[in-house]
C-alpha cells in the first residue's frame, strides 16, 4: 500500500490545478480520476476566459498555475473584450479547442514529476478519531494513505442527467457518476445541497448554413493569456476559427411554448437551483416573455471534430422537441445533431463548511475545489484548485496558508465569497462582485501575485528572474518619465498639433503629457527616445499607471482602509457563547461561519457593525486578560 | 465601527456657548482637517500645537469661522490615534457647519461614546471602563437602530428610493456592458448616454440640499445680524421688530409668551440676531470698534442688515460695511425715510432689489423686509408645514452631499473622456451613500438588478 502527501480525487479542471501544484512544490501527489483520458475534459463549451473569469486565468497564471500556458498551447481563438471600456475590465477570451486542451493538459499532469494518476473510483475518506483526514479507500477496497486529501469532483456526485421526463444516472458526457461518495460526506457530518446546470446541443459543423449568420472573428493580432508563454509561440491569427452569430426565430419561441411541458424544467422534475447566469432557453423565454428574439452564438469546438457548440440555447427538452427547436434556427434549418442538450443535477457541498484556505471545517487535511464547492465554471473551478492544492501542500509542510484578499485577487472574491455567504445558486464571477475592480485588473495580474507564487515556490528561477525585470524596467521608466520634461517650443507645439492634442504654454514633464486622454505612449517617440528594451507589457503598464493615476491611487486608499481589518484575526476555536451583548442572530451566524478576520466578519449577512465592535472589544479584552 | 475609519463629532454640548469643539481622531483626522483650514500646513505642525487660522469650505471657498485647531499625533492622544480639535465659536449653526463640510470631506459621523471605545481598543483605557462602554454601544446602537427607522421619513426616503433606483438601473447597465460584452440588447453606455443622465441625477440631488438648507432655514431660522453706524436706528429697528413678534405671538388667541431673546419671528421666518447686546451697545461705542464689532458680526450671520441712516451722507463707515458684505446674502435698509434726504447712493452701485426703505419710527416700510428675505433665501414657496418632509438629519445631508460629489467626480471623468469603468468607480460611491441612508446592502441588489432586467447567460 502506498503512501502519498497528498490525494487528489478528481481529474477536471480544478483536479488539474490542485495536483500539479503539490507535485511541483516537491510533494508525492496522487491523482485518481475515473477516467484519465477524461483528464481536463470540456464537458460545455470550450470557451475559456472573458469578463472577471479571463483575469482569474491570468491569476492562475501569476501564481504558477497551468491554465493559461495550457490554453495559449491549444487555442483556436483569441479575443480582447471591453477594449473600449477601460483597463480595469480589459479581459481575454479564447475558444479552446476541445481535443487539444485536454491532451495537453493531460501531457502536462502525466510528465509531472512526484505526480501519480490512478484510475478509479472513491468510495470513502478516511478519517482518525481526532478528526485528521487519512486517506482514502477505493470502490476495490484497497486504502490509499495521505497527510492530505482534496476534493475536485465536479458535478459527478450523485449526478443526473436530466432530459425531457427521464431522469438517469450518470456524469457529463456519459461518465459514470460517484454514487458513494455523497452519503460517506454525509456520515461525515457535511451538509450537501442539489445543484443543477445544463449545456446545449452540438451540431455538425458542415450541416449549418453560415450565409444566414454573422461572422465573429478573432483578433487580428497574437495573444496570449500566460506572463510565461513568448510572443514567438503564439498561436497565428490567420488561423483562428470564427463564431458566428444567429437569433432564435418567431417560429423557436412557438415550438417552446407549445412543449413548456415536456421540459425537466417546467415538469417539476428538477429540485436543484439552476444558475441565474446560465438560463436554459425555456427559462428565458418565460422569463423575459416579451423579447423578441434571443442571440444564439455558434461556436466551433475543435480542429478534431466536426462539432459546434449551440451558446445561448440550453434545454432540458426531449429530443424530438429539440430537433424542431434547433432546425427552426436560421442557418440550421438542415443541422445534423451530434449530441443532444441535457441538464445536470448534482451534489455540492455547502461551501461555508469551509476555511478560506478551502480546508473543510470538521476534517482537518481534507480540501474541496471547484463545482463541488457550488462553483459554475472552468476558471473559477481552477482558481480554488490550485488555491486547494497549494494549501493542502504547505499544510504537509507546514507552512503558512495563502489567503487571498479581496483587493488582491478575483480569486480572492471568489473564495471569499463562497466560504462568507455561501451560494444558492451555481456561483459565477463577475466583475461587479468585487470591490476594487480598479486594482484587480488583467495587466496587473503578475504585480499582484506573482510575489505568491514565488513564495510558496511554483515559480522557478528563470521567471522569477524575467519578474524581477519586468518591475524594475517599470520603475525605471515611470521615473524616467516623470524627470524629462518638454518646453513649449514652436516645433513641439507643432508636432503636438499633429497628434492631435492641445498645444502646451509651460513646460510639462512626459509623464504629465502621458496623462492627457489622446496621447499615448508610441506619441512620446518623436519628443524622446525610446528605450529600446522596454517590452509592450511593460509600455502598457506604464501607460495604465500614469493614465489612471488618480482612480488608481483612490482604489488604493479604499482598500488600505478594510486591509487592516483583514489584519485583525479571530481565534479558530473562538466561543461565540461567551461573548456578551451580541445579537442573536449575529452570535449564531458567528457561530457557523467561524470568521478568521474582522474583515471576513463584517462581510456576514446579518452581523451589523455594532456586533462587530462588540466583537473586537471582547477580542481585545481577552488578550489583555491573558 | 472601523478603527480605520476618522470620526468627527460635536464634543461640546450643542446650544449657545462661547466655544465649541470639533473632534477628529483617526488616521486620516490631520490630512481631513487641513483640507478645510487656511493657516499654516497642518500635516508639518507639530504634535500637541495650536494653530490660529480659519475654515473654509474647499468648494467655494467661503470662510466658516474663525478658529483655533489643535493637532495631536498618535500615539500620545486620548484614542492614540491622530486627533485634532477645532475650537470654533459657539452656536450651532458655524459648529454644524463645520462638522458636516468634515464629513462631506470624507469623516464618518462618530456613534455614542465611539471616542472612548476606542480609547479602550487602542489600549489607552481599562477593562472595566470598556464595559461600561460596551452597555452604552449596546444601548445606543438599539436606539439609533429606532430612529433610523423612522428617521428618514416616508416623503424622503421615498424620493431618496427614486433617485437610487434610477443610479442601480444606469449602474446595471454598465455592468451588463462589461460582464456581458456581446449581449446586444442593452444599449452601449456612452459616455455620452452617461452624461445626461447623470446630470439628471445631480439637479435632483442638489434640489434635496437646497430644500434641506431652506427647510433648517425655516425650522432653526437665520443668523442675522443687524449693523451700521452708531445713531442709524439700529435699536429703533430692533424694538420696532420685537414689537411686531409680540403683536403677532398675542394675536393668537389665549396664548402669550415672552420673547426669546435674540430670535424674532418675521412673518413666517424666524430671525436669530447674532449679539443683540450688541445692537444696543455700539450708540456708545467709538466707531472704530464698532466696524471691529461689526465684521465679526457679519462673519456668523448668514443674513446681514445693514442699516444707513436717510438724513445724512454716506460715510467711510457705510462704504465698508457694504464692501465688507459684498457676498453674503444682505440688505440695505435705509432708515429715517421720514426725514429729509441727505443720502446719495449712486457709488455703491446696489441692485434695487438690495434696497429697503423703512421708517422704524414711522413704522413704515418693514411689511417690505419680510418678502426680500424671502426671496434672498428662496423662501417663497414653503410653508412650516412642508419642513417636515426635508431631510434634516446631519449624517443624512452629509451623505447627499457626498452622493453629489460624486456625481460630480463621473461627470469631470466624462468632460475628461475618461472609461467607462473609471466613470463607474464614482457613480458607485454615490449609489452607495444613498444606499446608506435608507441602510440597504449595495453589492447584491446590484447582480439581482443585472439578472432581472437583463436576459443573460449562455
Amino acid at each position: 500500500m502506498k503512501q502519498y502527501d497528498v490525494i487528489v480525487i478528481g481529474g477536471g479542471h480544478a483536479g488539474s490545478e490542485a495536483a500539479l501544484a503539490p507535485a511541483r512544490m516537491g510533494l508525492q501527489t496522487l491523482m485518481i480520476t475515473g477516467s484519465i483520458e477524461m483528464i481536463a475534459h470540456m464537458p460545455c463549451n470550450p470557451s475559456i476566459g472573458g469578463p472577471a473569469k479571463g483575469i482569474v486565468v491570468r491569476e492562475i497564471d501569476a501564481l504558477g498555475g497551468e491554465m493559461g500556458r495550457n490554453t495559449d498551447k491549444t487555442n483556436i481563438q483569441m479575443k480582447m473584450l471591453n477594449l473600449s471600456k477601460g483597463p480595469a475590465v480589459w479581459s481575454l477570451r479564447a475558444q479552446a479547442d476541445k481535443v487539444e486542451y485536454p491532451q495537453a493538459m493531460q501531457e502536462t499532469i502525466l510528465n509531472q514529476k512526484n505526480l501519480a494518476v490512478l484510475e478509479a473510483m472513491v468510495e470513502e475518506i478516511l478519517v482518525d478519531e481526532a478528526q485528521q483526514v487519512t486517506g482514502v479507500r477505493l470502490e476495490t477496497g484497497d486504502i490509499v494513505e495521505a497527510k492530505a486529501v482534496i476534493l475536485t469532483t465536479g458535478t459527478y456526485l450523485k449526478s443526473q442527467i436530466l432530459v425531457g421526463h427521464t431522469a438517469t444516472d450518470g456524469g457529463p458526457s456519459g461518465q459514470r457518476a460517484s454514487m458513494g461518495l455523497s452519503g460517506n460526506l454525509q456520515a461525515l457530518g457535511f451538509d450537501l445541497f442539489r445543484l443543477k446546470t445544463g449545456t446545449p446541443a452540438r451540431v455538425a459543423t458542415t450541416s449549418v448554413d453560415y450565409t444566414k449568420t454573422t461572422i465573429q472573428p478573432g483578433d487580428d493580432v497574437p495573444r496570449t493569456f500566460s506572463f510565461d508563454t513568448p510572443m514567438s509561440e503564439a498561436k497565428n491569427p490567420d488561423d483562428q476559427l470564427p463564431c458566428y452569430l444567429t437569433y432564435t426565430a418567431p417560429e423557436t419561441h412557438q415550438i417552446i411554448n407549445d412543449n413548456l411541458g415536456e421540459s425537466a424544467m417546467y415538469s417539476g422534475m428538477v429540485e436543484g437551483a439552476g444558475p441565474r447566469y446560465c438560463p436554459s432557453i425555456e427559462d428565458k423565454l418565460v422569463r423575459f416573455a416579451d423579447k423578441e428574439r434571443h442571440q444564439i452564438f455558434l461556436e466551433p469546438e475543435s480542429k478534431h471534430t466536426p462539432e459546434i457548440y449551440v451558446q445561448g440555447f440550453s434545454t432540458s427538452m426531449p429530443h424530438d422537441v429539440q430537433e424542431q427547436m434547433l432546425r427552426s434556427l436560421p442557418g440550421l434549418e438542415n443541422c445534423e445533431i451530434i449530441r443532444y442538450a441535457y441538464a445536470i443535477e448534482y451534489d455540492a457541498i455547502v461551501p461555508t463548511q469551509l476555511w478560506p484556505t478551502l480546508e473543510t471545517k470538521k476534517v482537518s487535511g481534507l480540501f474541496s475545489a471547484g463545482q463541488m464547492n457550488g462553483t459554475s465554471g472552468y476558471e473559477e473551478a481552477a482558481g480554488q484548485g490550485l488555491i486547494a492544492g497549494i494549501n493542502a501542500a504547505l499544510k504537509v509542510k507546514g507552512e503558512e496558508q495563502l489567503v487571498l484578499r479581496r483587493d488582491e485577487a478575483y480569486i480572492g472574491v471568489l473564495i471569499d465569497d463562497l466560504v462568507t455567504k455561501g451560494t444558492d445558486e451555481p456561483y459565477r464571477l463577475l466583475t461587479s462582485r468585487a470591490e476594487y475592480r480598479l486594482l484587480l485588473r488583467h495587466d496587473n495580474a503578475d504585480l499582484r501575485l506573482r510575489p505568491h507564487g514565488i513564495r510558496v515556490g511554483l515559480i522557478d528561477s528563470e521567471r522569477k528572474a524575467n519578474f524581477a525585470m519586468k518591475v524594475m524596467m517599470i520603475e525605471m521608466e515611470l521615473a524616467r518619465l516623470q524627470t524629462l520634461r518638454i518646453t513649449p517650443k514652436a516645433a513641439t507645439n507643432a508636432y503636438l498639433q499633429t497628434i492631435p492634442t492641445a498645444a502646451i504654454r509651460d513646460g510639462i514633464s512626459l509623464y504629465e503629457l502621458m496623462k492627457r486622454p489622446e496621447i499615448e505612449y508610441h506619441h512620446l517617440a518623436p519628443l524622446m527616445p525610446i528605450p529600446a528594451h522596454l517590452t509592450a507589457e511593460v509600455i502598457e503598464q506604464v501607460e495604465v499607471q500614469i493614465k489612471y493615476e488618480g482612480y488608481i491611487a483612490k482604489a488604493m486608499r479604499q482598500a488600505e482602509r478594510v486591509k487592516d481589518l483583514e489584519s485583525k484575526r479571530i481565534p479558530m476555536n473562538l466561543d461565540y457563547a461567551q461573548v456578551p451583548n451580541l445579537a442573536n442572530e449575529a452570535r449564531q451566524k458567528l457561530g457557523e461561519i467561524r470568521p478568521l478576520t474582522i474583515g471576513q466578519a463584517s462581510r456576514i449577512s446579518g452581523v451589523n457593525p455594532a456586533d462587530i465592535s462588540i466583537l473586537m472589544i471582547y477580542l481585545k479584552s481577552l488578550k489583555r486578560s491573558v | 465601527m472601523y478603527l480605520t475609519e476618522t470620526i468627527t463629532a460635536i464634543a461640546t454640548a450643542i446650544g449657545e456657548s462661547a466655544i465649541a469643539i470639533v473632534r477628529l481622531s483617526g488616521p486620516e483626522a490631520i490630512t481631513l482637517a487641513n483640507e478645510v483650514f487656511t493657516g499654516k500646513d497642518l500635516t508639518t505642525v507639530d504634535s500637541h500645537t495650536i494653530q490660529y487660522g480659519h475654515i473654509k469650505d474647499p468648494k467655494t471657498a467661503t470662510i466658516i469661522d474663525e478658529v483655533l485647531v489643535s493637532v495631536f499625533k498618535a500615539p500620545r492622544t486620548f484614542t492614540m490615534e491622530d486627533m485634532v480639535e477645532i475650537n470654533c465659536h459657539g452656536g450651532k449653526i458655524a459648529t454644524q457647519r463645520i462638522l458636516r463640510l468634515l464629513l462631506a470631506q470624507g469623516a464618518r459621523l462618530a456613534q455614542p461614546g465611539e471616542f472612548t471605545k476606542r480609547a479602550f481598543l487602542n489600549g489607552r483605557i481599562d477593562l472595566a471602563q470598556a464595559e461600561a462602554v460596551m452597555d452604552v454601544i449596546h444601548a445606543k446602537t438599539e436606539d439609533a437602530l429606532k430612529m433610523a427607522v423612522s428617521g428618514v421619513d416616508g416623503k424622503v426616503s421615498q424620493l431618496i428610493q427614486t433617485l437610487r433606483s434610477e443610479v442601480l438601473t444606469t449602474l446595471a447597465n454598465i455592468e451588463v456592458n462589461i460582464d456581458y460584452p456581446e449581449y446586444d440588447d442593452a444599449i452601449e453606455m456612452s459616455n455620452h448616454i452617461l452624461k445626461p443622465r447623470l446630470e439628471e441625477v445631480q439637479v435632483e440631488l442638489e434640489k434635496i440640499l437646497h430644500q434641506a438648507q431652506t427647510g433648517k432655514i425655516i425650522r432653526e431660522g437665520i443668523a442675522t445680524a443687524i449693523v451700521g453706524r452708531p445713531n442709524v436706528g439700529k435699536s429703533s429697528l430692533l424694538n420696532r421688530l420685537l414689537q411686531e413678534e409680540r403683536a403677532i405671538v398675542t394675536d393668537i388667541a389665549g396664548t402669550t409668551r415672552d420673547t426669546v431673546e435674540g430670535t424674532l419671528r418675521l412673518g413666517h421666518i424666524v430671525l436669530n440676531l447674532v449679539d443683540t447686546a450688541g445692537i444696543r451697545e455700539t450708540a456708545d461705542v467709538v466707531e472704530a470698534i464698532g466696524v471691529e464689532k461689526s465684521r465679526q458680526m457679519i462673519e456668523q450671520a448668514q443674513l446681514v442688515l445693514i442699516v444707513l441712516n436717510n438724513n445724512e451722507p454716506l460715510s467711510d463707515v457705510d462704504r465698508e460695511l457694504v464692501t465688507m458684505t459684498a457676498d453674503k446674502p444682505r440688505l440695505v435698509l435705509i432708515n429715517k425715510m421720514d426725514l429729509t434726504n441727505q443720502l446719495d447712493l449712486t457709488e455703491l452701485q446696489l441692485a434695487e432689489n438690495e434696497l429697503v426703505k423703512i421708517s422704524a419710527l414711522e413704522d413704515w416700510g418693514l411689511n417690505q423686509l419680510e418678502g426680500r428675505i424671502q426671496q434672498l433665501f428662496d423662501l417663497a414657496d414653503f410653508t412650516s408645514e412642508a419642513t417636515e418632509n426635508f431631510v434634516s438629519n446631519v449624517r443624512h445631508i452629509g451623505l447627499i452631499e457626498q452622493a453629489s460629489q460624486s456625481i460630480q467626480a463621473a461627470l469631470e471623468g466624462i468632460a475628461l473622456e475618461m472609461p467607462v469603468d473609471l466613470i463607474t468607480v464614482d457613480i458607485q460611491d454615490a449609489w452607495q451613500a444613498l444606499g446608506e441612508i435608507l441602510g440597504e446592502e449595495a453589492k447584491t441588489d446590484l447582480i439581482d438588478e443585472l439578472f432581472s432586467k437583463f436576459c443573460l447567460g449562455k
